[in-house]
């Protein structure tokens, strides 16, 4: 047999590549994990998890973070700060390129995430930083009795706005639609908060200021009437899209860019995996993302079977 | 010699990074912001390679609101790199360590 570097590479350390990891170790595969910036993915960006089992009282999302990052390291898995460049997907054995070297690798999971994101209006990039943000826990704390913005209506949106109420005085939910689509339990406590105010069947149009954001455009859609409200911070919470740049056109990706897989995680290129909110799925969650890993690994074992034989 | 990642306050900031002969990375941070406690060991890794031409320092904004306030930082984590009282370049919130790292290869 020819000499593979790795049984299995895991892309990803959010909860998925995590997972994955776990799974991989404890069936003593020749596993790595490579992680491009830090563990936990979008989860350390999470200030309170409610819905995963386990956690009565809810965890924060850097202190979940923690516990299957010292889960995983109580098995061993090789973990490794590194940036997926490229793959080669055309031989059996698979060639993945790194930002200093190249690795071969019999099976590969995908957990590589995504990313919140941008509307693409006028302001959103120059002020990104100055006012503009997509992670209530790193900049809320700035908004002190100030005036917020949020915009979109899921769970993210719903349950960071209500973070954001902790600091600022009162926060502009913007939805293009006539009602929320995040978790009942959270729509009620967002509907019952009082700092929260909802522009409903309305869009941002542009986010304006001198140095800083300053004030926002907002549209009503139903009126066509568009009109500038005051704010001192704009928080865009529209969605996510895959981290991807690295992959390979033969992966069959949906509409959205996300990757497409069969019930056992498998992609449509035989011993490469994705899982989590990196998958075409309806429902991006922890608990989902999770799932799709310990199924992603038990279909790479059986993979590694045949194809080491 | 490395000398991992120095403590800064607003009071030190001139001397330590205004009038630093070498480059200084410095990383604005607060406890509450889960992001900076997950970036808080990729820039001592980097401090273990850099540290023999780049000094590393962060910067709680919490205590020390005059600095973040005089760069007009609204979202951390951010770090900032100085050469010579000036910045060089500045990065925004989570990125790949391979960024970071082309950014001091620069310096």
């Amino acid at each position: 047999m020819k000499n593979v570097d790795y049984d299995l590479v895991i892309i990803g350390g959010g909860p998925a590549g995590l997972t994955a990891g776990l799974y991989a170790a404890r069936a003593r595969l020749n596993v790595i994990l490579l992680e491009k910036a830090v563990l936990g993915g979008q989860v350390v960006a999470t200030d309170w998890v409610e819905n995963y089992p386990g956690f009565p009282e809810g965890i924060s999302g850097p202190d979940l973070v923690q516990k299957m990052t010292a889960q995983v390291q109580k098995f061993d898995l090789k973990i490794e700060t590194n940036a997926v460049i490229s793959m080669d997907l055309s031989e059996p054995i698979k060639k993945i390129t790194l930002s200093n070297r190249v690795i071969t690798t019999h099976a590969i999971i995908i957990a590589s995430g995504a990313s919140p994101k941008k509307l693409g209006v006028p302001g959103e990039d120059i002020f990104y930083g100055k006012g503009v943000s997509a992670c209530a826990t790193c900049d809320g704390p700035f908004f002190r009795n100030r005036v917020v913005a949020a915009v979109g209506g899921g769970d993210t949106a719903v349950q960071e706005s209500l973070f954001l109420t902790k600091f600022a005085k009162k926060v502009y939910l913007i939805h293009r639609r006539d009602q929320l689509r995040a978790e009942a339990i959270l729509q009620e406590r967002a509907l019952a908060n009082e700092k929260i105010e909802f522009l409903w069947d309305s869009v941002l149009t542009g986010i304006q200021g001198l140095t800083d954001v300053e004030k926002i455009s907002v549209q009503n859609l139903k009126t066509g009437d568009t009109k500038e409200i005051a704010v001192d911070g704009c928080f865009i919470w529209v969605g996510i899209l895959p981290n991807l740049e690295f992959l390979p056109e033969v992966v069959e990706q949906d509409q959205y860019g996300f990757i497409l897989v069969d019930a056992n995680m498998q992609t449509s290129v035989a011993g490469v995996y994705a899982a989590g909110d990196v998958r075409s799925t309806p429902l991006r969650q922890i608990a989902t993302a999770v799932g799709d890993a310990a199924i992603a690994v038990f279909s790479a074992e059986h993979y590694l079977e045949n194809v080491k034989e | 010699m490395a000398e991992g990642v120095l403590e800064i306050e607003d009071s030190s900031f001139e001397a330590e990074v205004l009038q630093s002969e070498k480059p200084v990375l410095v990383d604005f941070w607060a406890p509450w912001c889960g992001p900076c406690r997950a970036i808080a060991p990729v820039v001592e890794e980097l401090a273990a390679t850099f540290g023999d031409k780049i000094k590393f320092a962060k910067c709680n904004v919490d205590d020390n609101p005059i600095t973040p306030g005089k760069f007009g930082i609204k979202s951390i984590p951010t770090l900032i790199l100085f050469n010579g009282g000036e910045i060089v370049d500045k990065v925004i919130g989570i990125v790949a360590k391979s960024k970071l790292e082309e950014m001091l290869n620069k310096a």
